[in-house]
């Protein structure tokens, strides 16, 4: 397997149970993605791009087909080895932020860190840098309610940050935020990935958002329907 | 997740809900509070009535007349006439294993002392009373052998009468009246106190047995007899010879049943005992079920608690808390909960049940052993009533808790 692929997902079904009908969301996906790469997954809604996100981030397993994230078997994981992998591998930025409320931004941002074994002075260490990488310096101690929407998606960031993952997820980050906010939250994703080279996978249906990305892939019924390159 | 950060998740969440907590531990604080208060009167009434019987002498036998049946109708204990002050003259002569006795004769009669008068438990004894009963007068004398041989009308009084009919003044030399017969008081017991809801034992006035039986009751039988053993080791010796004594003088054939009965103070303590036990068992099972409401309101608690939180179950998991962890989390919050309660409860008890004696004037005796049953059964409490909304919060799957509205 080549090494520069960090995402392989070879004939991936999700079929759903619905009672007594069958909902195939995803119809027998191919496709790999690089180290490095700065993507958008598109499409309307019921296109498939929710599961296929949910099983990137290994949330979900596909139900059929296999999927390989930095050369390990996904698709064979139980529940405890998924658990690891996002813990380890992967940072997840919402539509909705998904904060812990009535908690501190650095609380919010050492999240992941609590679930993993670094001592817990380090986690600190580690999630002050990460909430200056979005430029919160300052704000740590803020709880989440007394953070405006771009604050609280940049805490999102930083936690997603905080583990140094080689995959960032981010579905519609900006859907919950005024034009010139979600041009921020936007442009700190592009630097972190061309300082950083941490790969970032968008979901979303906004072109606007999708024109920061050097590849764009359309979804439709559950099946890719092409792909663009800028 | 190692524990001290399960703890200290744990933590944060009971602090962000403090009220919330406080409600939750409130139902296990009045539980323990209960079961450690109410335990504590119960013992408390046992260790009373056992220091009771230890002070009257370990030593001590009550012979009584037994029920008397007559064509197939049976009265009650006592109901013979049979027993006669010669019956206690022959148990002092016959039986070497007996030190002391005492006939008895009981009454109740008004007291008369110059316009006051009091309502009051009359005990014709023998001489020999305070010996038997461990009972010293506090001043002045008890009457002796001769005065008791020959009626004379004189008295002891108990503390409590003594208040009640004198208000401080010196009773030594006074002349009280009972029945309208004029008694001289000779002294005033030591005072005994109150008997665990058994009434005071200071409220009676002692008088020769000879004179209460034929100026206050008419009567030529005795009511019992006290007897005390030379040691406390002798007593089930000086038992059978008593017995054996009165079955001859009372004419019984061989096989036929006696017309009295002799029992020992371990006997009746043990019976007494064995009342305030199940009292400490029926109390401590009463304050035992608000302990078990107490933890049902944990679990309900913690289920609001859980399905308010499944947002925050969703973010841990996409962040990588495995189900162990939450499972971990939501238990530690119950243990603690129930813990924290459990101290606070051990507080409220000990605190009642101060208040309880003081206040109520019951004995309460506090034990470590109730104090660490409580305690242990407020943190089973917690992990059985908090194991199973953990347990729902850790199988929540993460999309959909991720989803929940």
């Amino acid at each position: 397997m080549d090494n520069n692929n960090l995402i392989q997902l070879e004939n991936v079904s999700r079929i759903y149970q619905m009672g007594d009908s069958e909902v195939r969301a995803l119809k027998g996906i191919s496709y790999t993605i690089k180290r490095g790469d700065l993507l958008a997954i598109m499409g309307p809604s019921g296109s498939g791009k929710s599961t296929l996100m949910n099983i990137i981030g290994c949330l979900d397993k596909p139900s059929d087909g296999k999927y390989f994230l930095e050369g390990q078997e996904i698709s064979t994981f139980n529940k405890n080895e998924l658990a690891r992998t996002r813990n380890k591998n992967i940072g997840f930025v919402f539509q909705n932020f998904n904060l812990l409320s009535r908690t501190t931004a650095l609380e919010n941002t050492e999240l992941p860190l609590l679930y993993s074994d670094v001592p817990s002075k380090k986690s600190r260490e580690m999630a002050m840098k990460a909430l200056d990488m979005v430029g919160l310096r300052g704000r740590e101690l803020h709880k989440t309610n007394q953070l405006s929407g771009g604050e609280m998606q940049r805490v999102a960031i930083a936690r997603a940050l905080v583990n140094n993952p080689s995959l960032i997820l981010a579905d519609e980050p900006t859907g919950n935020l005024d034009t010139k906010t979600g041009q921020e939250i936007m442009e700190i994703f592009t630097s972190l990935h061309s300082e950083k080279g941490i790969t970032i996978i968008l979901v979303t249906h906004d072109p606007e958002v999708a024109e920061f990305t050097h590849r764009r892939v359309y979804l439709r019924d559950g099946e890719i329907e092409r792909e663009e390159r800028s | 997740m190692n524990i001290a950060k399960t703890a200290k998740v744990s933590l944060l969440a009971l602090n962000r809900n403090k009220m919330r907590s406080f409600l939750t531990a409130l139902g296990i604080i009045i539980g323990v509070g209960a079961v450690i208060a109410m335990v504590s009167i119960g013992q408390g009434a046992k260790a009373e009535v056992e220091q009771r019987f230890t002070e009257m002498g370990t030593n001590l036998l009550f012979v009584r007349p037994g029920s008397m049946s007559f064509r197939g109708v049976h009265g009650g204990g006592g109901s013979y006439t049979t027993l006669k002050d010669s019956d206690a003259k022959a148990i002092l002569e016959n039986c070497d294993a007996v030190q002391y006795v005492s006939p008895n004769v009981n009454t109740r009669a008004q007291v008369v002392f110059g316009n006051k008068n009091w309502n009051s438990s009359i005990n014709g004894v023998g001489d020999k009373y305070p010996q038997i009963r461990n009972w010293d007068v506090e001043y002045g004398v008890f009457f002796d052998e001769n005065q008791v041989r020959t009626g004379q009308k004189v008295c002891v009084l108990g503390s409590e009468v003594t208040e009640n009919l004198f208000e401080g003044a010196d009773p030594i030399g006074q002349i009280i009246r009972l029945k309208k017969i004029p008694f001289r008081v000779l002294g005033v017991l030591e005072t005994k106190g109150e008997a665990g809801g058994f009434g005071s034992r200071d409220d009676m006035i002692a008088v020769p047995y000879t004179t209460a039986k034929g100026r206050l009751l008419n009567i030529d039988n005795i009511q019992s007899i006290d007897v005390s053993a030379v040691s406390a080791d002798r007593t089930d010796e000086a038992m059978r010879q008593i017995e054996e004594t009165l079955r001859i003088r009372h004419k019984i054939a061989p096989g036929a049943e006696d017309d009295f009965n002799v029992r020992n103070m371990s006997d009746i303590a043990e019976g007494a005992s064995e009342a305030t036990q199940i009292l400490t068992l029926l109390l401590g099972g009463i304050a035992s079920i608000s302990l078990l409401v107490g933890g049902i309101g944990i679990m309900n608690i913690m289920l609001v608690s859980v399905t308010e939180r499944i947002r925050e179950i969703g973010i841990r998991m996409s962040v990588g808390a495995q189900e162990r962890d939450i499972l971990l989390q939501f238990l530690t919050e119950a243990v603690v909960l129930s813990v924290l309660g459990g101290v606070l409860g051990i507080c409220l008890g000990l605190g009642s049940s101060s208040l309880i004696s003081k206040f109520a004037g019951m004995k309460t005796l506090v034990s470590i052993g109730s104090i660490a049953l409580a305690f242990f059964f407020a943190g089973s409490v917690g992990v059985f009533f908090g194991f199973y909304p953990a347990r729902k919060a850790s199988k929540l799957d993460p999309i959909e808790a991720l989803r929940y509205e």
